[in-house]
């Protein structure tokens, strides 16, 4: 075929390739989007959504100047699940097992803040053993969840040892939740107005010995990539984004106290327990993939200090509030009472109904502020649940971030971001 | 919220005519279309709510003011929350956007359009933020069933 015939299919071909409208929005004043660019300057790169270093499905368009990222669009909803819609027709039991699957880094941490949020709805007030098992399941969440960001960090640069260290350390706190709970992963822990079962000595003494052990591990981690060369410049300065920008991007959790801001819904906005716990808000100032990195690492020694008070000071007494038509009333009493029959088969079947209104209820996750904005018409099932999930709101700062970074900065940005997209995606 | 500040916010926000509701002790302003763009800059610039931290599409299912959004505002300073309810249209849910004022809006905007319909006018990116551009239904309005609209996603070929 000759020459000129080819370069008109293809111009045919082009003119039948609809632009969408995410191609359109990569397009700026000085850049327009086209398909047959590849050996001039300028060029479009898909990564993802399968793609190791997004963590999860998270699909990115890049517009390249050789190797500088101008301008960069994240596609979302890869992992759309519906779980809003779900929720509605749903009775407020039922939707528990559903928060694990939303930020699958920490499942137990998700439990313990629907329950929190729908209690609030209720006016429901938990025994002070049952607050004392939900803040070290929330503070173990959050170890388990920034072992991962450490794990995949270091490994994103290239170190792989510092990964499989940091999985070790965590399948023992999955072993730990197996003694709680008797699942190790999706725990499903919490119910409204407590907690599925009291833990045991056993899992007690377990915990203790973890968090005994760990600081040793947790040093050793930090020894091995410290002073690294290779890892240090690869994250210093990369990813920087100023607090002002921070602040207007809604950006929360790690990397707004990253960035100088003391914010932190344990300290402001006590839930559970924190207010009667020492503990220590970790920022730093200089905004970058860096300083993420180590607000994550300090904020382990924090949880661990959190986890260590809590098992020394935890009460003896129920883990469930005794709330009839709220609060469902435990197997041995169903099998044995016939009131409690009753209003385990109106909570099962109807759920609890609480009053109309609206409620918002959020904590800290080790990602940021997780919140659940509940409106109630008074029956069993919410009118509405949103989820207000920190990875979504996060990953909102990533085009600014990448700007005139160079595409391998794009992985490490990416991890120092830390989303996860169950989340996100909802 | 404290109460003096809650006294002088309610006091300068009804000069602007708009209405309270409570969402577990912080407030919550209703206000018209018309008057949010003026009431988000007073809460920004006077009662320094520097973040928005979400914004939530509902669906009502009633004959006027079927649709809301609801803003979730918070305070870095003063550490506490205020939430900015707009009442829109059965017929044309339609309110200015307010990514002029804060720049994370963007993606809950387009999450609220992409959910439940609402569109935001000024808007530099209205987009669809999960589902496929050509899907032509929105999944949180209430008429939309829950098993889905059979056809409405076509399956890659085979």
């Amino acid at each position: 075929m000759p020459h000129n015939t080819i370069n008109e299919k293809i111009q045919q071909n082009e003119s039948a390739i609809p632009k969408s409208k995410i191609l359109k929005a990569l397009e700026s004043t000085d850049m327009s989007v086209e398909f047959d660019d590849a050996l001039e300057n300028e060029m479009v790169l898909n990564m993802g959504p399968q793609h190791p270093a997004t963590h999860g499905v998270l699909r990115l368009l890049i517009s390249l100047d050789g190797e500088t990222i101008k301008k960069s669009i994240p596609d979302l909803g890869y992992l759309h699940r519906g779980y809003e819609k779900l929720a509605e027709n749903m009775s407020y039991h039922e939707f528990i097992p559903h928060t694990d699957r939303l930020d699958y880094l920490q499942p137990i941490a998700n439990n313990v803040a629907y329950c929190l949020a729908v209690e609030k709805l209720l006016n429901l007030e938990i025994p002070e053993r049952a607050k004392y098992i939900r803040t070290i399941c929330s503070e173990l969440g959050r170890i388990q969840s920034h072992l991962i960001a450490y794990g995949t960090t270091v490994m994103d640069t290239g170190g792989l040892t510092p990964f499989l260290w940091a999985m070790r350390e965590r399948e023992k706190i999955l072993d730990i939740y197996d003694m709680f709970v008797g699942v190790r992963f999706t725990t499903s822990y919490t119910r409204i107005g407590g907690v599925a079962q009291d833990i045991t000595q056993e899992a007690l003494k377990a915990t203790t010995k973890f968090i005994d052990e760990f600081p040793a591990y947790l040093k050793e981690m930090r020894d091995i990539i410290e002073r690294n060369k290779i890892f240090v410049d690869r994250l210093e300065g990369i990813g920087y984004m100023s607090k002002e920008d921070v602040i207007s991007y809604g950006i929360n959790g790690p990397i707004l106290r990253a960035a100088g801001v003391s914010s932190d819904l344990r300290k402001d906005a006590p839930y559970l327990l924190y207010d009667k716990l020492d503990f220590d808000v970790v920022t730093a100032t200089e905004s970058d993939c860096l300083a993420r990195f180590w607000v994550r690492f300090q904020e382990m020694y924090e949880s661990l200090k959190i986890v260590r008070q809590c098992i020394e000071k935890m009460p003896e007494g129920p883990v469930n509030a005794v709330e009839p038509k709220k609060s469902l009333p435990g197997k041995e009493k169903i099998y044995t009472k016939m009131e409690e029959l009753i209003h385990d088969f109106m909570l099962i079947n109807f759920g609890q109904n609480p009053p109309k209104g609206e409620s918002y209820g959020a904590v800290e996750s080790s990602k940021g502020e997780l919140g659940f904005y509940i409106i109630s018409d008074g029956s069993g099932h919410p009118f509405r649940l949103k989820i207000r999930s920190p990875s979504f709101s996060n990953l909102q700062g990533l085009p600014k971030m990448m700007e005139n970074c160079f595409i391998s900065d794009s992985v490490v940005i990416i991890g120092g971001l830390d989303p996860v997209m169950g989340e996100a995606d909802k | 919220m404290n109460n003096d500040r809650l006294t002088v916010l309610k006091e300068k926000l009804s000069q602007l005519g708009v209405e309270f509701y409570d969402v577990n002790g912080s407030p919550g302003i209703i206000a018209s279309p018309d008057k949010i763009i003026r009431v988000c800059e007073v809460l920004k610039n006077e009662f320094s709510f520097s973040q928005c931290r979400d914004a939530v599409g509902v669906d009502r299912f009633e004959k006027k003011n079927r649709f809301e959004i609801i803003y979730n505002l918070y305070s870095l300073e003063f550490t506490d929350r205020a939430f900015v309810k707009v009442l829109l249209d059965t017929k044309n849910p339609e309110t200015p956007s307010l990514v002029n004022i804060w720049k994370g809006v963007n993606w809950y905007e387009r999450e609220a359009y992409d959910m439940v319909g609402i569109n935001f006018t000024g808007h530099p990116d209205l987009r669809r933020i999960y589902l496929p551009e050509e899907f032509e239904y929105f999944p949180l309005r209430k008429d939309f069933p829950l098993m889905g609209i059979p056809g409405s996603i076509p399956l890659p070929k085979k």
